[in-house]
């Protein structure tokens, strides 16, 4: 079955002549490569263990989260990106700022990817691990050497191809496993009074897990350990939108759109499978951990005492899928995390290559020494990858190292990028410092609070004084995210108050909201208008948060 | 001419589907104590057959209106 899946595979990256601009193609297929571009291993392994971790609170992840952040990118950012012709984020950043912030903004993405794709690297190590029983250090050596021989055989020429079929891999590998596990429990109803003895055994109210919003009254009362303000500004607003406005994996897919409408409409169609993601990620997390409570001992308990949430799906699997069944389950995973770990490796290489390397090191050398030291890069990029998944399995949820990553990269760009697309008098300077600023307070936060339980470390409190504990990781990130937005945005607005435009005007045509003209739309009908959908989607997700309320 | 992604995904699915159906079959049913006692080989094997059917029933579709 194993082999079925990579052989097919193969036979389908060797035709490259295709492509989805959506001409040929239904618009909701442009979609689906967008959300694969981030449904990768990380999603699949960390939203699962978020879910066993925390409950149904992770759902707000896709509802608070994603699905503003989806509508603002496709309504309001997507016309410069799109309209601006950059090919990348760091271009964008170059062209409306100037070349240091295109810099620095080059240098924490580079720093990102490798995380991105060290924890790939991790997952899919414990995964070959547990299932084939093999140790987790030669999994590690055998999977860079995998992603190597992948990237340099031109794995990635027809990604976007992948992530689509990559998409029906995972939700069709997935979904009997959901059904399967809820039939056990006894559907929603059995999954509840399950999870109410885990609540419980945690000390918290018995619906703690499967409740969203309930008992986010305090940050004592609920399993994140978070506030309904730290999580709608912290996660809702610094770390979802920056996630998703500014990322450049995921937003290069709209950026291959063939219209602007095309452009504007792609993070929208992604948006309506995104929503019902938690069925599918989520929910298999939460039968794991309600197992593991009332059936003894499901998940293993890692070195701190704590079970190791990363398994909840990988145990699941083992547990239902009969020989078979199981081999598309495995495929699925195996896919996800290749791919996304070629994805990281392939953008760092291009990133450090042409955004750091040519203009910054050695410009004006010719295409074959480029072409060398992106080979270079790669190699690199796969052993920064190895230290990474080493550094992940200090966590005992992926989810919250990746989300730590997010808030100190994504958070402050958030704040540059939204002062630059619509405040004109916005300089290179101050967004140059502001991004700085913004990530040395990520960093001074971080160093100087800690998660509930933790040592001084890898997990913060590195400074030395402890000035506040957080009850979790994930309350710790919100935050971080949250300080590090607000003094990026303080200190671009400030400095730009001080400092001479060097952008004129007319630069600045289609890269500020004030300076572009207004799209229009054409005759269109109503229903297919990004705003109709825009409006579905809210109302939508909305609906979803008073469900599970 | 561009390959619409529909051939690609509506083949994997027909051709898993069908082995799965297969494999359901001939299985041994003490396999599926561990998925309750249902034969999900056979069962998601339907569903991906007619998922993939249905792909290739679109992508055909189209390819003759063009």
């Amino acid at each position: 079955m194993l082999g079925i899946g990579w052989a097919l595979r193969r036979v389908i990256k060797s035709s490259d002549d295709f492509f989805l601009s959506g001409r040929s193609i239904p618009a909701w297929i442009a979609g689906l490569a967008f959300i694969s571009a981030n449904l990768g291993a990380q999603e699949v392994i960390g939203m699962g263990a978020s879910g066993a971790k925390y409950g149904i609170m992770t759902s707000h992840f896709y509802w608070v989260g994603a699905m503003p952040a989806m509508v603002f990118v496709g309504l309001f950012m997507m016309p410069f990106y799109y309209g601006s012709r950059a090919r990348s984020v760091p271009e964008y950043l170059k062209l409306r700022f100037d070349e240091k912030t295109r810099g620095l903004n080059a240098i924490t993405f580079a720093i990102m990817t490798v995380f991105s794709s060290g924890i790939s690297m991790y997952a899919l190590a414990k995964l070959l691990e547990l299932v084939l029983g093999w140790s987790f250090h030669g999994s590690i050596i055998l999977t860079g050497v995998i992603v190597l021989i992948y990237i340099f055989l031109g794995g990635l020429t027809s990604a976007i191809y992948n992530e689509v079929l990559q998409f029906f891999l995972i939700v069709l590998g997935f979904l009997p496993l959901v059904l399967l596990g809820l039939k056990d429990v006894g559907g929603w109803s059995g999954l509840t009074a399950k999870l109410s003895v885990v609540a419980t055994n945690a000390g918290f109210q018995p619906g703690a897990w499967t409740h969203s919003w309930k008992y986010m009254d305090s940050p004592t009362h609920n399993p994140m350990g978070i506030e309904w303000f730290g999580l709608v500004m912290g996660l809702g607003f610094a770390m979802s939108f920056g996630y998703w406005c500014t990322d450049f994996l995921v937003v290069q897919r709209a950026m291959a759109a063939g219209s602007m409408t095309a452009a504007r409409r792609t993070p929208l169609i992604a948006a309506v499978p995104k929503m019902f993601m938690p069925l599918l990620v989520i929910l298999p997390g939460m039968l794991a951990i309600g197992m593991h409570a009332t059936r003894g001992g499901f998940l293993p308990i890692g070195a701190d005492g704590q079970p190791n949430y990363n398994l909840a799906i990988p145990m699941l699997l083992a547990h239902y899928l009969p020989t078979g069944l199981l081999g598309l389950g495995l495929t699925a995973l195996m896919a996800s995390f290749m791919s996304g770990m070629a994805g990281n490796v392939t953008a760092f290489n291009t990133v450090w290559t042409y955004d750091i390397y040519q203009t910054f090191i050695k410009p004006g050398q010719s295409d074959s020494h480029y072409l060398r030291m992106g080979h270079a890069a790669t190699v690199f990029g796969i052993l920064a990858s190895v230290v990474a998944a080493y550094a992940a399995t200090r966590f005992n949820n992926i989810n919250d190292i990746l989300q730590l990553v997010f808030s100190f990269v994504n958070g402050p760009l958030f704040a540059t990028f939204l002062l630059g697309m619509f405040w004109r008098r916005t300089t290179g300077h101050a967004a140059f410092v502001g991004l700085l600023a913004g990530t040395f307070t990520a960093a001074l936060h971080y160093g100087l609070t800690i998660p509930h339980g933790a040592t001084p470390g890898i997990h913060g409190g590195f400074l030395g004084a402890t000035l506040h504990t957080y009850p979790s990781e994930m309350a710790l990130n919100f935050w971080t995210a949250l300080f590090a937005w607000t003094s990026c945005f303080v200190t671009t607005l400030v400095i730009s108050l001080f400092t001479k435009r060097t952008k004129t005007d007319e630069e600045l045509r289609g890269l500020v909201y004030s300076l572009t003209p207004r799209i229009q739309e054409g005759a269109m009908p109503w229903y297919k208008r990004p705003v109709t959908l825009a409006v579905g989607i809210l109302v939508v997700s909305a609906i979803l948060n008073v469900i599970f309320w | 001419m561009r390959l619409d992604i529909r051939w690609p995904i509506g083949g994997l699915f027909t051709i898993t589907g069908a082995l799965l159906v297969i494999y359901g079959l001939v299985s041994d049913p003490a396999i599926y104590e561990k998925s309750l006692g249902i034969n999900v080989n056979l069962w998601w094997g339907v569903v991906l057959l007619v998922f993939g059917l249905a792909m290739l029933v679109l992508a055909f579709q189209s390819r003759s209106q063009a």
